[in-house]
């Protein structure tokens, strides 16, 4: 090779940190689109039976008629909590109608030891994890029985034994702290991930930019899963981002990702399941983003039928219903029946019956949880402003609410 | 030392008798001229700590024994400024700041540092300099460019058993950072019914510098003081900045300690052996009978050093760096107060809503009957520092105003 030829070759590459960048003396600018859309991963059909070729993780029977009764209680949890709150027992409430597949699957491809850093439409994964029926309409009430004390708004549950971070209502400031998690597991080098919900309104947040930046310059073990519902509030996603969904923002940070069925439970079982390896064994970030339809209204403060049409919601809530659909693949297994189904049914629906019933009936938190935990000993500022509320209550007991303990 | 004993008759230390009536410190007092006041002064012990209230009864203990009381850094008197007979070492306040880091690290593993460029960097104001290559990279994170995140960063890892000190490389960037330390930071712990513990130190340099502009120049205590679930204290001297440095890692509580970006190269003696500050106390920095100043940060300097004029012209003056921003020392606050009757504040924050405010309610609020004159508030007006020296310097209280502020309360 001839010295000219020798030079010309070397001057076409920089080496720019992170590797060799070649140079071309096209202008050429990257399409804002990569004309074809990401495909999305998915082993279901809405008939319930396997594509053939999927690549899936293999479900137990004992597995699958547990995701598939979570799955329904979490959607019967959800119409009586909203009729509760309907009837004014309970102030809001928040339904996780239409996503009960990515809820239970996602939870049940993770170990009990992984931490959970929740937006607020995840109670599924509580639900997998053990918390009764009674215990989470002890937060809806907050009685005394509330494991936050009655201080957060009902659906904000936590537990620190479930490893489940305690739900605070900004969105996506979840993120980055769970980057801080990582980390910590990371100087503890121990086999868990974390895991951390988002919606695809989260995504917009600053916190969602910086948390994943951050989770791969620090190669941190999280799974981002984004639930990518088609709405926040009223906001639909033609107008909250103008890039093909979640999945193509990983790259922007260097992060695998992925997108998924988000009502396919054998999917987002396997998706998870895998993130979570590579997560763990690799400590790197991974970025899900799960494709599903908020069939509820945001929340008991919203009406939905305002700003989209009500064949839409009928449409995802009848003919995409990832729970019916998954039962379709568990009974074509002959591992359920018609009447296990209402078996099921009406032992939840008791359950919830009564767990309401309890809960409503249970005293609140004494005045002294008003005072507790801010900080952790209570310094003489709060501890007289306490002193002062108990004298007012005092002299003015007609004022105080008789069924509040003192 | 010098001015402490201005008042003295007779001289010699051993001369000293306790004249303190601990009657008049608890009781109501009325009014009197200065020329009537008996002058008393403190007991001063043979190993140099100081007894200010040898009469009465505390309820908590305190830890008069380890409080210097003349922290002026530029006058180091051995035989005041160290509690035990070994004569301490000689250091600059950023270094107090990362010898108290470096201890409690090496105390702790859970101890860890993050914030930007203080791995290899070693941070923009030196305070943690080579703990990046004593402890590694993991322990001592660099972050790239997004306070909100990496503050959310320290929480989370908080939550699980770590002990973040997040340095904001200067106070005013944590304006990115306030949803995550007003949300999350304060109210975790009482959101989720005490199950999850917060124990981190925000940290960095805050305050008026030397021609930084507005935006680096900024009194972000004033900002936080609402916060309910932090705590917040001020260091002024290497001697407490080590200490509060440490107390602040200790506690189970999140913790904001506010530095000043003029006052890292401040020299002082302090102790070998190990020692920490408590952050709910304030510190008497010159114990005085005709009217009590409270301060805080760079302001003490200002204020010692009106102190200096003051006491030329025949004024005492009880001089309080109050170091804990939230909660205040109501306690010491509150002695001195039924001493002197009269309060002058001194701070750097802006007139509306500051330290000062607060501060001023509180002490109206608790010490009413004790006052003999309106509290007067020196602060910075409700201006944007500007960037020109001459302007800048005339937001900044000055120890002239000070001077002259006493001068019309004592009237």
């Amino acid at each position: 090779m001839n010295t000219k030829l020798k030079y010309i070759l070397l001057f076409q590459a920089l080496d720019f940190p992170g590797g060799k960048v070649t140079y071309i003396p096209e202008m050429r600018f990257l399409s804002e689109s990569s004309g074809k859309r990401i495909p999305c991963y998915r082993v279901l059909n809405e008939n319930g039976e396997i594509i053939t070729g999927s690549d899936y993780e293999q479900l137990s029977e004992e597995v699958s008629v547990k995701i598939y009764s979570n799955m329904v209680s979490l959607q019967m949890m959800d119409t009586v909590f909203y009729e509760a709150q309907r009837q004014g027992r309970i102030s809001f409430y928040l339904t996780s109608a239409g996503e009960e597949a990515i809820n239970i699957a996602s939870a049940a491809a993770l170990s009990a030891d992984d931490i959970i850093l929740p937006q607020y439409r995840e109670p599924g994964i509580l639900l997998w994890r053990g918390f009764t029926i009674q215990e989470f309409a002890n937060q809806c009430f907050g009685n005394k029985d509330d494991y936050g004390k009655g201080r957060q708004m009902p659906i904000h549950y936590g537990s620190k034994k479930h490893n489940f971070v305690t739900i605070s209502s900004p969105i996506a400031t979840q993120l980055p702290q769970a980057v801080g998690i990582a980390y910590s597991l990371k100087m503890d080098k121990k086999d868990a991930c974390v895991v951390t919900y988002t919606g695809d309104g989260g995504t917009s947040e600053g916190d969602f930019h910086a948390a994943l930046n951050f989770s791969a310059v620090t190669e941190a073990p999280v799974v981002f899963i984004c639930r990518n519902n088609g709405w926040a509030i009223s906001t639909h996603i033609s107008e909250q981002f103008r890039s093909d969904g979640i999945v193509v923002r990983g790259r922007a940070y260097g992060i695998r990702s992925i997108r998924v069925d988000g009502n396919d439970v054998l999917a987002v079982y396997s998706a998870i399941h895998a993130a979570r390896e590579m997560a763990i064994s690799e400590q790197r970030p991974v970025l899900v983003e799960a494709l599903s339809y908020r069939v509820g209204h945001h929340s008991t403060s919203d009406d939905s039928t305002k700003y989209r049409p009500v064949d839409e919601i009928v449409y995802w809530k009848m003919e995409r219903n990832p729970v019916n659909r998954f039962r379709k693949w568990v009974e074509r297994n002959g591992w359920w029946s018609e009447e296990k189904e209402s078996e099921l049914r009406n032992s939840v629906k008791k359950q919830l019956l009564q767990a309401i019933q309890v809960a409503e009936q249970t005293e609140k938190p004494p005045l002294e949880d008003l005072f507790s935990d801010v900080y952790d000993i209570r310094p003489p500022n709060l501890r007289e402003q306490e002193k002062q509320l108990r004298e007012t209550i005092y002299r003015h007991p007609q004022d105080y609410p008789s069924h509040v303990p003192l | 030392m010098a001015t402490i004993f201005q008042g003295l008759r007779g001289g010699a230390a051993a001369a000293l008798t306790n004249s303190i009536d601990s009657k008049k410190l608890l009781s109501r007092s009325t009014r009197r001229s200065l020329s009537e006041r008996k002058v008393s002064f403190p007991v001063v012990r043979s190993d140099g700590s100081v007894n200010l209230n040898p009469g009465g009864s505390n309820a908590r203990a305190r830890r008069v024994d380890q409080l210097i009381t003349n922290a002026v850094a530029t006058k180091a008197d051995s035989s005041a400024a160290s509690s035990t007979s070994k004569p301490g070492h000689e250091l600059l306040l950023f270094e107090a700041l990362r010898e108290g880091l470096e201890e409690e690290m090496d105390r702790d593993p859970h101890v860890c540092v993050m914030g930007e460029d203080v791995g290899h960097y070693g941070g923009s104001y030196k305070v943690t300099r080579g703990l990046a290559d004593k402890y590694g990279d993991l322990r001592v994170l660099d972050t790239p460019i997004a306070e909100n995140s990496f503050t959310g960063m320290g929480i989370g890892a908080a939550m699980t058993g770590l002990r973040p000190i997040i340095e904001g490389m200067n106070m005013g960037f944590l304006l990115l950072a306030f949803n995550q330390i007003s949300n999350n930071c304060g109210m975790l712990h009482y959101t989720s019914g005490g199950q999850f513990t917060i124990p981190v130190v925000i940290r960095g340099p805050g305050g008026v510098g030397r021609q930084l502009g507005a935006e680096h120049s900024q009194r972000l205590e004033s900002y936080f003081q609402s916060i309910p679930g932090i705590q917040m204290v001020a260091c002024s001297t290497p001697y407490n900045a080590k200490g509060l440095m440490k107390a602040a890692i200790r506690s189970e509580n999140p913790v904001i300690l506010f530095e000043h970006v003029l006052l890292y190269n401040l020299k002082e003696r302090i102790p070998d052996e190990e020692y920490i500050c408590n952050l709910e106390e304030a510190e008497m920095v010159r114990p005085g009978e005709h009217v009590t100043i409270l301060t805080y940060s760079r302001m003490r300097y200002h204020v010692m050093q009106a102190a200096k004029t003051l006491v030329n012209k025949g004024y005492d003056p009880e001089v309080i760096d109050i170091r804990s921003l939230k909660p205040f020392d109501l306690h010491m606050i509150g002695n001195s107060v039924k001493k002197t009757h009269r309060v002058l504040i001194v701070e750097e924050c802006m007139r509306t809503g500051g330290i000062g405010a607060s501060l001023t309610a509180a002490i109206t609020e608790n010490f009413h009957d004790y006052l003999d004159a309106p509290i007067v508030c020196l602060s910075s007006q409700d201006v944007p520092t500007p960037y020109a020296g001459t302007l800048e310097e005339w937001t900044v209280v000055q120890p002239a105003q000070i001077v002259t502020a006493v001068e019309q309360l004592c009237q």
